[in-house]
């Protein structure tokens, strides 16, 4: 299949570019970008006239929910949201049931998601046996199977002597770590950010604490082994600093926030509405304002739709007893963009952390739009108005705070190796 | 919190005291001061509820909060059904909204509801149908508005204005739905001065911007007060890690005539109840000349029917 895509704004981080251009695919590959290579008759051409093409996206946590929780979410459902969404990579936590800690299900998986359309899967192994936090996994195997990196998700780990060892035997090959920075006891029992808002509504809190007492922890253990660690979902003004820090003292780790906590707060936890449960809380707008800042100066690296489908029923229950997490593959954008437009920053900057970015960190092809490179591409409107709703959400689960909220910015076409995985009915 | 006011500004529902208007909690006030006097009757109902279903929605036990809500109810005629749901369907499993659904196809008019959960009574009332009232009687650590209003209801009589008092509270208030209404109650009415005292680990972040003043040191916290409300301490919480004793929170946090004598001469005590003697509050305080904890239990009762009224469109005796 040749593709061309024509009249775009053409949007390439990497490749500092940002300029109306002509970019020409052919048996999954970009070929031509500019200029037509010799010979190169299109079997499809795509218009995108007063569009943006940009380097597809990659989102580095996106809950696919197999094995185990196909009530939640399915494969299928989900890699079919992700790529309306424009995302052609995506990362996959091990918190599926069981867990991803063995050779043979990273395989399963990945051979399930392959015979999908939709992105390509990275699964992150579990770092611990069944991430009870206790026993390393085989992180050399689950390498070779195909895990990109070594995390807990959310699962707690509570001994710090673990973490040391994890760390050391990771080291030792130059796996990744991602770590998603909270001290188990610190964070026990609470579902808000203890703040003023949690203390008004009576939620048990998880304090700003939960987040820099781990981090610094996980930072000095990095000091000491050299493990490449990355930071999973930020959430504190305190804790941002801390890793920014780090970052100039010369210590190799990246972070990321979830887009959620972007434009959220724990303001908006007022009158308990379920779908403003996530997981870390939603902080104060001084943290907020810190992670918009900290995206615009580049101390934090990635932004990712932290996608977590949640059983409706698992929402339509009292806050604290509700499941902790939001929907997002498709905001992704949407909410980078508003991002981008409320700070003034430029589109370039804001296509890059949800693509180029996320690309180096999760280790993989893409993220940029090189002649000779894969052909994974978005194709947005970054105009397009529409409103979140079930009804325009592909994604099984509706569980986001921003249903009925409106968006700016919507997916036209997703190019996934030169496929066209996604194409908008209008 | 509009979600408990009808469009043209009648109570709806009773959630929480958090943004309810001074002229609503007056409007309660006044109205629970007009069923003062059926307690007295030798026939102690009025018809005001009759025909109407009142469920008793209970999914944390609870005695003496249900009792009350009962009498209430019974004295405005209505039809009163209690549910122990601690103890039934929800032990198998049932959903909340299942059981609402279900107590909602049998006629229900208005559900007192009771819940561990902070938010319960705000995610009940958002599901029920239009002709449903919901009254807060506890959820979590969030709201108790009932209780706030009756301690209200105990101050105005006692000091008649609330513009020129100040009003401590005494203990957990980490843990405490009574203290949260207290405070919007006692704001909104227009104290001036609304103090907590408690050790750092039982006062909340952030409890400033709730419009109080913390205190730690119980002495400089009682000076010149007009109001002292003790709040119960848990069982579970006198040891542990935000505690290591009963006695040692008795010693600097408990009532005892001595550290009342620090408030103003003519202070009232009050307490919500049940009191655990000699660890919030010595007897002799509790018993005292000074303490109003007994008439806050009888205020209780036409502050409740007050409410529920209200709520089912009646207006007074």
């Amino acid at each position: 299949m040749k593709i061309h895509i024509k009249n775009g704004r053409v949007i390439d981080p990497m490749n500092a570019r940002d300029e109306i251009a002509d970019i020409y695919i052919a048996a999954g590959r970009i070929v031509g970008n500019g200029h037509a290579p010799a010979d190169f008759h299109a079997n499809r051409t795509i218009d995108a006239s007063g569009l943006i093409v940009c380097p597809g996206l990659v989102d580095l946590s996106v809950r696919l929910r197999e094995p185990g929780f196909e009530y939640k979410a399915t494969l299928e459902s989900e890699m079919l949201a992700a790529a309306a969404g424009g995302i052609t990579s995506l990362a996959c936590p091990p918190d599926t049931d069981p867990p991803l800690d063995e050779p043979g299900l990273v395989e399963m998986l990945k051979f399930r998601a392959r015979n999908l359309p939709g992105p390509r899967v990275y699964p992150i192994g579990a770092l611990t046996q069944k991430l009870e936090g206790q026993m390393l996994t085989e992180m050399a195997e689950l390498t070779e199977a195909g895990c990109r990196a070594f995390t807990q998700a959310d699962a707690p780990l509570t001994d710090t002597l673990v973490l040391l060892r994890a760390m050391e035997y990771a080291a030792t090959f130059g796996f990744s770590l991602w770590l998603r920075p909270q001290d188990v006891s610190l964070a026990r029992g609470g579902v808000a950010h203890d703040g003023a808002v949690a203390t008004r509504l009576g939620l048990p809190g998880i304090p700003a604490l939960a987040e820099t007492v781990a981090l610094a922890t996980i930072l000095q253990l990095a000091r000491e082994t050299g493990a490449r660690i990355h930071l999973a979902r930020l959430s504190t003004r305190e804790g941002i600093a801390m890793v920014r820090a780090a970052k100039t003292q010369g210590l190799a780790v990246t972070c990321d926030v979830a887009c959620t906590h972007v434009h959220l707060s724990e303001n908006d936890l007022v009158g308990f509405d379920a779908h403003m449960h996530l997981m870390p809380p939603l902080r104060s707008l001084r943290d907020r304002d810190a992670i918009r800042e900290a995206l615009r100066d580049g101390s934090i690296d990635a932004l990712c739709s932290d996608h977590t489908p949640v059983d409706e029923d698992e929402k339509q229950l009292p806050f604290g007893e509700s499941s902790p997490g939001a929907s997002g593959v498709e905001l992704l954008l949407p909410l980078t963009l508003k991002w981008a437009r409320e700070m003034g920053v430029p589109l370039m900057r804001a296509i890059d952390l949800i693509s180029w970015k996320p690309a180096q960190i999760l280790g993989v092809p893409g993220g940029h739009l090189s002649v000779g490179g894969c052909a994974d591409l978005c194709v947005f409107d970054e105009n397009a108005e529409w409103v979140v709703s079930p009804r325009t959400l592909a994604s099984q689960g509706d569980n986001t705070p921003f249903l009925n909220h409106p968006m700016q910015g919507r997916v036209r076409y997703t190019l996934i190796d030169g496929h066209i995985d996604f194409e908008a009915s209008h | 919190m509009n979600l408990q006011l009808a469009e043209d500004g009648r109570l709806r529902h009773l959630l929480t005291l958090d943004g309810l208007p001074r002229a609503i909690i007056t409007q309660i006030l006044d109205t629970a001061e007009s069923f003062m006097d059926v307690g007295e009757r030798e026939v102690k109902k009025v018809p005001l509820l009759r025909g109407k279903s009142i469920f008793n929605l209970f999914f944390e036990p609870s005695t003496r909060t249900r009792t009350t809500f009962e009498i209430a109810a019974k004295r405005l005629s209505a039809d009163v059904v209690n549910l122990n749901i601690a103890t039934s369907s929800q032990t198998k499993g049932e959903a909340i909204l299942d059981t609402v659904d279900n107590l909602a196809a049998m006629h229900a008019d208005m559900f007192i509801v009771r819940h561990a959960q902070s938010g319960a009574a705000h995610f009940i009332a958002r599901h029920v149908a239009p002709h449903i009232s919901v009254v807060n009687a506890g959820d979590g650590r969030h709201a108790h508005p009932t209780q706030g209003l009756l301690d209200m209801f105990t101050i105005r009589r006692y000091k008649g204005e609330f513009h020129n008092l100040t009003v401590a509270i005494v203990g957990d208030v980490l843990h405490s739905r009574v203290a949260r209404s207290q405070i919007h109650a006692l704001t909104t009415l227009g104290v001036p001065e609304v103090r907590v005292i408690g050790p750092k680990t039982l006062l909340p972040a952030g409890v400033e911007q709730m419009g109080v003043r913390a205190f730690h040191d119980m002495e400089a916290g009682l000076a010149g007060c007009d109001v002292v409300i003790m709040l119960r301490l848990q069982n579970e919480r006198m040891k542990g890690a935000r505690l290591p004793s009963a006695q040692e929170y008795f010693k600097f946090f408990g009532l005892t005539p001595e550290k009342l004598a620090l408030a103003k001469p003519d202070a009232i005590v009050m307490h919500p109840g049940p009191m655990n003697r000699g660890v919030e509050i010595a007897s002799e305080v509790a018993d005292g000349p000074q303490s109003v904890i007994l008439p806050q239990v009888t205020y209780g009762i036409a502050v409740r029917m007050a409410v529920m009224a209200m709520l089912a469109g009646g207006a007074t005796a």
